[in-house]
């Protein structure tokens, strides 16, 4: 269904008329998606290892705007609610939603569906970033306060990631034109690379460094402090909230990048854009939660699936869904393993997967959901 | 996908996530069935060594997954890797106090588990008996047994004392090759600037790997250029790869003179390298291991 025969089937303008009056009547799917993305927060906000009923965490939340509910609640159930669920549901939604969107830009420039950033180095660009910082900046970090190292990691995670994108679309970029094939191979170099760093800090890492790096390359929403969402969460909802405004080039590439030209699209303009744009969300991603893996892939694709690949819907649809799945899964992770946690990124993969694959190995006909 | 060994990578460590998230959710159950007067959550290996030598066990309530020894924090619900804790399921707990080796972190979620009005004390770290003995007296003087302290305390100097005559008696320095890790693939051998180094030379004997830093994997050439005359392993290690005949079977292992000789020395790992209480015991224990000749003149107690 991507990228050749959307031009038979889906597309914005080629429903029938009357289909169209019946599909408006009907709550859009980006609607329906932000009643359920809102319904798992609210879950989210119920459940966890320390018992709160619903009724004293409407009572919390009401305090904060100066309402005053009849129910009771103790300290420990507002430093609960207030300064552990809140902000982590938060991080999640920003984090899911920016993964997701950044996966669907890449998948819209490369018109491949299996294409996200970690395609073109962000990933183990943050990784050997985030090793480095682990291994070498061990003795100098120690000198200084243990947020202020923390914050490192993820500034260097942020730079390790981003960087490596821009190197790939730089080694892509002549005579002002990207070459989409290009970038795909520098990707697989720089990705190699970025491997073989990766290993010589391995291999210089002591037992709890390498622990460490592995746990990071998990990835988790733990910790999430009003002070660490604050600077993450202003990157990613920018990568968010700006990406919508690239729907309509990002349609008009789908087609060729000839015939977007012949459209009147700015396409290198606009691949620069996916680019810059891409690698920002990702980069904040990995940065405030180390790396998770799948919601980029399978987010924007199950959303295309649905409802096609108009990138007017795709996007905040994505968006919304990533955020959906990451808070869900993040559920599971920090519930099943009570006292402990487990690396969000195993439960992505763990149920990411496996539905994948099953979509995947589904009837071809079917795969539209029509 | 790039990054997707990362992944591979870690699905021996899912599967045993896994089997732990069944077992302490089975164990969390009857969490509240017994009644404590202090509720500590201990994070450190030696750190829970400590108080439940200083007699404070039963207020343990939970502890990381380093926590081995005693028998019975096995059975403890455990809160994970001690630099990945989570907030939450930390305090379901209902701690009133968290000991806290060095590094326990993240840094933010030990923020939050302050905010919420848990007492949390660092107990520092460090290689030698001194750094077991400072462990005690911080976990004494905040648990208030300073006098059991105190008797740990002159055990372990005793101990050293005692460490110190010994070596006086010492004839032959033999060189020494610490061998640590799990299964066939991941063996290495500690270099200078390790715990296992310190206590190497606090035995009377030379690191054979001392040219090299930290813990380093082994290679033939390494181990042969080494040419330890005896090898120590922790009895995990040991098992890993199969006992003294897996051992031997890794390349280059059986070459040198520890291997012809056949002088394998098995620790607890967490004894030998965890510096804590029982760091005088494996200090001596090791001692008229690796030299016969104290063997000869003193009697084992």
């Amino acid at each position: 269904m991507f990228p050749g025969d959307e031009k038979k089937t889906a597309g914005p303008s080629s429903f029938k008329g009357d289909q169209r009056v019946i599909l408006r009547l009907l709550p859009g799917p980006v609607t329906l998606l932000a009643a359920v993305l809102l319904g798992v927060a609210l879950t989210c906000l119920c459940v966890g290892p320390v018992d709160v009923v619903p009724s004293q965490i409407a009572a919390v939340l009401g305090s904060t705007v100066g309402l005053d509910l009849p129910w009771t609640y103790g300290e420990s159930e507002r430093l609960v609610v207030l300064n552990i669920r809140l902000p982590r549901i938060l991080l999640g939604i920003v984090v899911g939603g920016g993964l997701a969107v950044s996966g669907a830009l890449m998948q819209g420039l490369f018109r491949n569906p299996l294409a996200d950033p970690g395609l073109v180095g962000a990933s183990s660009g943050a990784a050997v970033a985030a090793i480095a910082v682990i291994v070498i900046g061990d003795p100098l970090l120690s000198l200084l306060p243990p947020a202020v190292a923390s914050g490192a990691l993820a500034v260097g995670a942020f730079l390790g990631g981003s960087g490596a994108v821009l190197i790939v679309y730089r080694i892509a970029t002549r005579e002002g034109h990207t070459s989409v094939t290009t970038m795909l191979l520098a990707g697989i170099a720089v990705n190699a690379l970025a491997g073989a760093g990766l290993g010589l800090f391995i291999f210089a890492s002591n037992d709890q460094q390498l622990r460490d790096f592995t746990f990071w390359s998990l990835g988790s929403l733990g910790g999430a402090t009003w002070a660490r969402l604050g600077s993450g969460a202003v990157l990613l909802s920018i990568g968010i909230l700006v990406a919508p405004f690239l729907a309509r080039p990002l349609n008009a590439l789908l087609l060729g990048e000839a015939e977007a030209r012949h459209l009147g699209v700015p396409v290198q303009r606009t691949k620069a854009a996916i680019v810059m744009l891409s690698t920002l969300t990702a980069g904040a991603a990995v940065a405030v939660t180390g790396i998770i893996g799948f919601i980029g892939l399978v987010a924007p694709h199950l959303v295309r699936l649905t409802v096609g690949p108009d990138h007017r819907v795709l996007l905040p649809g994505s968006a919304l869904l990533g955020a959906i799945l990451l808070l869900a899964a993040d559920l599971f992770a920090r519930n099943i393993a009570v006292p402990a946690e487990l690396p969000i990124g195993v439960v992505t993969a763990i149920i990411g997967a496996p539905f994948f694959i099953w979509l995947l190995s589904r009837d071809p006909s079917r795969r539209g959901w029509t | 996908m790039p990054g997707s060994w990362l992944r591979v990578s870690s699905l021996g460590r899912l599967a045993r996530w896994t089997v732990a998230a069944v077992a302490i959710g089975g164990a969390s159950l009857d969490l509240n069935a017994e009644s404590h007067s202090r509720r500590i959550v201990s994070l450190g290996g030696s750190v829970t060594e400590t108080v439940f030598a200083l007699g404070a066990g039963a207020d343990v309530i939970a502890v990381d997954q380093s926590s081995l020894f005693p028998e019975q924090v096995r059975a403890l619900p455990q809160v994970g890797y001690f630099r990945r804790l989570s907030a939450e399921g930390v305090l379901s707990l209902a701690p009133d106090l968290i000991l806290a080796s060095e590094g326990s972190g993240p840094p933010p979620v030990i923020d939050q588990l302050e905010a919420s009005g848990v007492r949390i004390v660092w107990v520092e770290d460090g290689y030698g008996p001194d750094a077991a003995i400072g462990k005690i007296r911080t976990v004494a003087r905040e648990l208030g047994l300073e006098e059991r302290g105190q008797e740990l305390e002159n055990r372990i100097i005793s101990q050293i004392g005692e460490a110190e005559d010994l070596r006086k008696l010492i004839v032959e320095v033999p060189r020494v090759a610490f061998i640590w890790g799990h299964g066939a693939g991941g063996v290495t051998m500690a270099g200078s600037g390790t715990g296992a180094a310190v206590m190497i030379d606090l035995a009377g004997a030379e690191n054979a790997a001392s040219s090299m830093q930290g813990y380093q994997p082994i290679s033939a050439e390494a181990l042969v250029l080494a040419a330890p005359d005896a090898y120590v392993i922790p009895e995990t290690t040991l098992a890993s790869l199969g006992g003294f005949e897996g051992m031997m079977r890794l390349p280059g292992m059986s070459a040198t003179p520890a291997g012809r000789s056949k002088r394998v020395v098995e620790v607890d790992l967490l004894g030998f390298i965890g510096f804590g209480p029982r760091v005088g015991d494996s200090l001596i224990d090791l001692m008229r291991e690796l030299h016969p000749e104290l063997k000869r003149d003193v009697p084992r107690r």
